[in-house]
């Protein structure tokens, strides 16, 4: 049996903030009405969350959690190794609804970047007021990364996950190393 | 000469000595010195030649307004040309060269342009090099390229070698400028609790204050500002950054910041630049003001310097520019000056003063120290090539005649101060005449307007035309607290400091001097030091009808150099004003666009250069390809092998054997990169009958058809296979490029246009890997993978089917765009490389071998499959291709259904697809045209016809290629011809599009 691998196979990076590539990571795009009750409890179910997130959120334990990505789209997060077997029983549960439930697990790569300036060097990169004010744990944005769409969280350490896609995951592995080259931590955030 | 002073030096550490060197000559400075400062201390007054006369030039100024001393600064991959030497801190090594001088700056041969100068006037080069055309290339290009110009560019094989990068920011508020009134208005805005960035675009904080003087309740202002600065030290919600210029202010609030961090310091680690991109609720820009020069004959003589400038060298560097100074005035401020000289022990010749009372306090104070002042006196001219040598001065109210001569080497002039109003502007704010003090100020009831129709920008300090320190404090300190306020906070009552200084006289506006100078004399006086404009140039634009500002400027240059005019604005629309008879205010401004100073590209582009220059998108198998000699060609983003390369091969080679393996044996084709979106929903049939020419709604579960798109307008737009997944659910295949746009595309209709179907849209592009596995051997390689059926009877030619292949879970579709038997594959993205080395590993007992892009397109090509970008271009619609088949006659609308019934849709002129085949076998030049009778209205030949896609076929042995032909489908056999661009022309004959294998017997088995 061949394993599956991630885009770049765990690389990382020690600069003013630590960059490493994480490993596979299940992901369920879900497009539905965000209001409906069935989708709420399918979801729940699903991430082991308490509820949905708000705008701009996200709810996250570990490798399980729900991302807020648009008034009618939610990012779950599930072990990689149990996504089949949570889409199929989310799709079924959802079965009376207007949703869409697909496995993106594959079509993505994720980052993870920790330190005091972990925050300075997402603000070089995504156009996101970062400041300790603005952006806490909890915190969701669905962005872009210089010149790729991506989405981040900030985790209860107050490191970032960054969620690209696959096919430009060695791009954004090389622009966080950009961004926190030795020398150009900028001492505001 | 100008020479080090034993005293003053605010700025400057004498214990840290620096060594650089400028135009070879290694030179001594100190620590805290910049460029223009340690030039002067060496006694380098002149420091450049000018871009058109190439007279020679000095500093003029201390800071960003500088328009003369600009260097080359750095060697190899770190030179720059046109850097301001004013504005560049002094380091150790630093290397700097003059610019614009050949061969050398003290002998120059382009000076003889001065001599030339009545026959160079302002708009020479349209008036003169119109006729005749070849002279261009052969004699006016050449010699401009010769004389003019500022700086070399770097070397073509230099390389940048520094690191760039941007960085967003948000906060309440924004103060631009970190002198008093900065500090100020920081300091009463952070009071209220709201968030502020001060940024300064020097290296120390009080701006001018310092050299000015004055006090702050009473105590020194050098005192207040370090009080002021250690206080917005310590409060959390204030963020301050030096050397960081506010560059532009933009729509809502939007404002850059560009940060120097190494230029002071190149050994240092990090970037060099740093590009803030800044949103603020409010943005208070003080941004002090500039002082103007004095119009009169030979102001650009080096060693004639702005009187604030000249302080500035004494006070902050401890550098005089001279032993023997004049001093030219029409205002208060200059005697500072002075008086600065004067107590360093300069001895200053004269204050020539042009108000006819002379001035006030400063005046006396001067005269008690000795200074001789001449009121209602003028410079009439300067002498001195490479320096100042003497000064001809006369009455102000006159022609310049009955003359005095001085002997000096240098003049300190002051024509008044002008607000930098630069950054109010940027966005919109305007400006209101001041009578009194002949500046042009922001209008506080005009300023740039927000997104909520409320002013965004403020003004604070001598940026608002408030020049004595009394009036700077209380400009500022409201300015805080109204920046505060509208940015939603609650500004903190409280005393504000109370500035004292010596008052002034009034200013009397002097726009050429002496006021009725005669012709000579004008055609010495510099208006626009760095392109080279004179008074009589500005008259000579009047004279010939230019009566707006921005025709004038262009026509004569003013202003439009890389200073953008700081110095030469106000004095030159002055003089157009006096010549047009019109009021300076009616003669108005020219637009003030960002940046304030040149910034760097490196800065604009941030992280973008190198690896990082733009994202390249890479399958799964992306590094197998590499390691397997793939050529790439680049594919939206996407890289994909255009040929796989073995050693000693050809790229026309290995293109040859992989088509011909393809069609006997096997091929494998990374098809990953295809678009794949799903779309569902109980609208989801009838959408796709909208978005697609063919019906979607009919397809069975488990089948696959082809599909065309169109816009609204009717053009083909993608083209690919879809499949029905379920009852509710199809898959979409989309072209490489079309995959992000189509579904925007398909969102923009359903957000837009049908927001109540119930259809659902998501983009699987990256999910899979898809492999394409092509040939007679297909079946049998993926029955020796073992796992699903995959006969001809379990899955027929255009049906799908989930199941497994070997260890992988799989979905198969039965297509195919060569037109052999085929099966695309579609596993999971993170199985994809096992996938292809599995499949790879099992070909090898059938011929296997991965084909790129170019086979691809050349086994289209022989089954006559258009190819979106090949066959289209935008202006190509599906019954142009013979495509009317795939245009469903039963569905009521579609996307460009009502677009191709219009007249030119269905005009019968219009061209169509038809394959072409060479009478002699050779392969068409790509794109070529094809020529029929006569001539066009602009003496072209007309054509008939071009190529659209163009190959040579190893299976045929000749070339193949396709095209669209006026009335093409009616002319098979006709003979055309298709001009080359090197004289040749080849001869092709109109045949079938479809030249391999017409009844599809190979894929079908």
């Amino acid at each position: 049996m061949s394993d599956a691998v991630s885009a770049l196979g765990g690389v990382s990076f020690d600069g003013i903030a630590r960059i490493e590539e994480c490993g596979l990571q299940g992901m369920i795009t879900l497009r539905g009405d965000l209001s409906d009750q069935a989708l709420a409890a399918a979801v729940t179910r699903a991430t082991g969350q308490k509820k949905l997130p708000e705008a701009n959120r996200a709810r996250v334990a570990g490798e399980s959690g729900v991302c807020w990505m648009s008034p009618d789209e939610l990012l779950l997060l599930v072990p990689y190794e149990e996504v089949g077997g949570r889409l199929e029983a989310l799709v079924a549960a959802l079965k009376d609804s207007h949703a869409l439930a697909v496995n993106v697990s594959d079509a993505r790569a994720v980052f993870r970047v920790t330190g005091d300036a972990a925050r300075e060097v997402l603000a070089k990169l995504a156009p996101v007021d970062l400041s300790r004010d603005a952006f806490q744990p909890g915190r969701f944005r669905r962005t872009r990364l210089a010149q790729v769409p991506a989405a981040f969280w900030m985790e209860e350490d107050e490191s970032f996950r960054i969620v690209c896609f696959r096919s430009v995951a060695d791009y954004v592995f090389k622009l966080l190393k950009v961004a926190a080259q030795p020398g150009s931590k900028v001492g505001v955030l | 000469m100008s020479t080090r002073l034993p005293s003053h030096g605010r700025l400057i550490d004498r214990s840290a000595q620096v060594t650089f060197t400028f135009n070879g000559a290694t030179m001594r400075g100190y620590a805290g010195d910049t460029l223009a400062s340690a030039l002067l201390a060496n006694d380098r007054m002149m420091v450049g030649r000018s871009f058109k006369y190439h007279r020679p030039r000095g500093v003029v100024a201390s800071g960003a307004e500088e328009p003369n001393a600009l260097v080359g600064l750095g060697q190899g991959n770190r030179f720059e040309p046109n850097q301001r030497a004013t504005t560049t801190e002094l380091f150790d090594g630093l290397t700097a060269v003059s610019q614009n001088h050949w061969p050398s700056l003290d002998f120059d041969i382009g000076a003889v342009n001065t001599a030339l100068a009545r026959f160079l006037p302002a708009g020479f080069y349209y008036k003169m090099f119109i006729h005749p055309q070849p002279f261009w290339k052969h004699v006016y290009e050449p010699f401009i390229r010769k004389s003019a110009g500022l700086g070399r560019a770097p070397d073509s094989e230099a390389r940048d070698a520094d690191t760039y990068e941007h960085f967003h920011v948000q906060t309440d508020i924004l103060v631009i400028g970190g002198g008093v009134a900065g500090l100020l208005a920081a300091r009463n805005a952070a009071l209220s609790g709201a968030r502020v960035l001060l940024i300064e675009q020097t290296a120390h904080w009080g701006g001018r204050a310092p050299v000015d003087g004055g006090t702050v309740d009473g105590a020194p202002v050098d005192k207040f500002v370090e009080q002021i600065v250690s206080e917005l030290e310590t409060m959390a919600n204030v963020t301050m950054r030096l050397r960081c210029m506010g560059a532009g202010v933009y729509d809502h609030g939007y404002a850059l910041g560009y940060e120097r961090l190494t230029d002071h310091d190149p050994d240092a680690p990090g970037p060099r630049h740093r590009l803030w991109r800044i949103r603020a609720r409010r943005i208070v820009t003080a941004t002090g003001a500039i002082e103007r020069p004095l119009s009169f004959a030979g102001n650009d003589v080096p060693g004639v310097m702005l009187a604030g400038a000249m302080r500035d060298y004494v006070v902050n560097w401890g550098v005089a520019p001279g032993r023997r100074v004049v001093v030219a005035t029409n205002n208060d401020d200059a005697y500072r000056t002075a008086i600065t000289l004067k107590q360093a022990g300069v001895d200053v010749v004269r204050v020539l003063d042009a108000r006819a009372a002379g001035g006030g306090a400063l005046m006396e104070e001067a005269r008690s120290l000795g200074i001789r002042v001449d009121p209602g006196r003028a410079i009439a001219k300067v002498s001195g090539g490479k320096r100042v040598k003497k000064v001809a001065i006369c009455n102000q109210d006159g022609i310049g005649g009955a003359r005095e001569d001085l002997s000096c080497d240098a003049v300190a002039m002051s024509g008044g101060w002008s607000p930098v109003v630069h950054l109010w502007s940027h966005c919109g704010g305007k400006l209101a005449w001041d009578e009194d003090r002949a500046h042009f100020r922001p209008d506080p009831d005009r300023p740039p307007l927000g997104a909520d129709g409320r002013g965004f920008v403020v003004t604070a300090g001598a940026a608002s035309g408030a020049l004595a320190l009394d009036a700077v404090l209380d400009d500022a300190a409201a300015a805080g607290k109204a920046a505060a306020k509208a940015a939603g906070h609650s500004p903190r009552r409280g005393k504000t400091p109370r500035g004292e200084t010596t008052p002034e006289a009034a200013m009397e506006p002097v726009w050429l001097m002496p006021a009725r100078a005669d012709t000579p004399l004008r055609m010495k006086s510099w208006l626009d030091f760095q392109n080279d404009v004179k008074v009589s140039d500005v008259q000579l634009a009047a004279r010939e009808g230019y009566e707006s500002v921005e025709h004038t400027k262009r026509y004569t240059t003013l202003g439009m150099a890389t200073d953008q005019g700081k110095l030469s604005n106000i004095n030159g629309l002055a003089i157009l004003a006096d010549a047009l008879e019109a009021e300076i205010p009616k003669v108005g401004t020219t637009t003030f666009r960002p940046p304030y100073t040149p910034i760097s590209m490196g800065a604009i582009a941030g992280e973008a250069r190198g690896e990082v220059f733009q994202p390249i998108r890479r399958t799964p198998m992306h590094d197998w390809h590499e390691r397997n000699g793939a050529d790439w060609e680049p594919v939206g983003h996407w890289r994909r092998p255009f040929t796989y390369l073995r050693p000693g091969e050809t790229v026309h080679d290995a293109v040859n054997r992989e088509v011909k393996n393809t069609r006997e044996n096997l091929g494998l084709l990374d098809a990953s990169t295809l678009g794949k979106l799903v779309v569902k929903g109980p609208d989801a049939g009838r959408f796709l009958d909208m978005m697609y020419t063919n019906m979607m709604s009919t397809l069975k579960v488990g089948k696959c058809r082809y599909g065309l798109m169109c816009s609204e307008n009717g053009f083909l737009i993608d083209d690919g296979v879809v499949a029905r997944i379920d009852e509710d659910t199809w898959l979409c295949h989309t072209t490489t490029g079309g995959a992000e746009h189509i579904h925007a595309h398909m969102e923009e209709w359903l957000q837009t246009e049908w927001w109540d179907w119930k259809v659902h849209v998501a983009n699987l592009t990256e999910q899979y890997a898809q492999v394409a596995v092509v040939g007679p051997n297909a079946r049998k390689v993926l029955e020796t993978l073992g796992g699903m059926d995959l006969s001809k009877e379990a899955l027929a030619f255009m049906e799908w089917k989930d199941g497994r292949i070997g260890e992988f879970d799989a979905r198969v579709y039965r297509i195919s765009f060569s037109g052999e038997l085929s099966y695309e594959i579609a596993v999971p993205a993170s199985k994809g490389q096992a996938f292809w080395d599995a499949l790879i590993e099992a070909g090898r007992a059938f011929g296997v071998m991965p084909y790129g892009t170019e086979c691809l397109h050349i086994l289209r090509a022989e089954k006559g499959f258009i190819m979106i970008g090949d066959e289209t271009d935008g202006t190509v619609i599906p019954q142009d291709l013979g495509l009317s088949w795939a245009i469903s006659k039963k569905k009521e609308d579609f996307l460009g259904k009502r677009a191709q019934q219009r007249s030119h849709m269905t005009d019968p002129n219009r061209w169509k697809l038809v394959g072409l085949e060479t009478v002699d076998g050779s392969v068409l030049p790509d794109g070529a045209y094809a020529v029929g009778e006569g001539v066009n209205a602009n003496g072209q030949r007309n054509t008939v016809g071009r190529v659209t896609s163009t190959y040579h076929s190893a299976n045929l042995g000749r070339g193949i290629a396709m095209g669209l032909v006026l009335n093409g489908p009616d002319r098979m056999g006709e003979v055309l011809e298709f001009p080359g661009t090197d004289g040749t022309v080849f001869k092709a004959k109109i045949v079938d599009p479809v030249v391999y294998d017409k009844d599809g017997e190979k894929q079908n088995v």
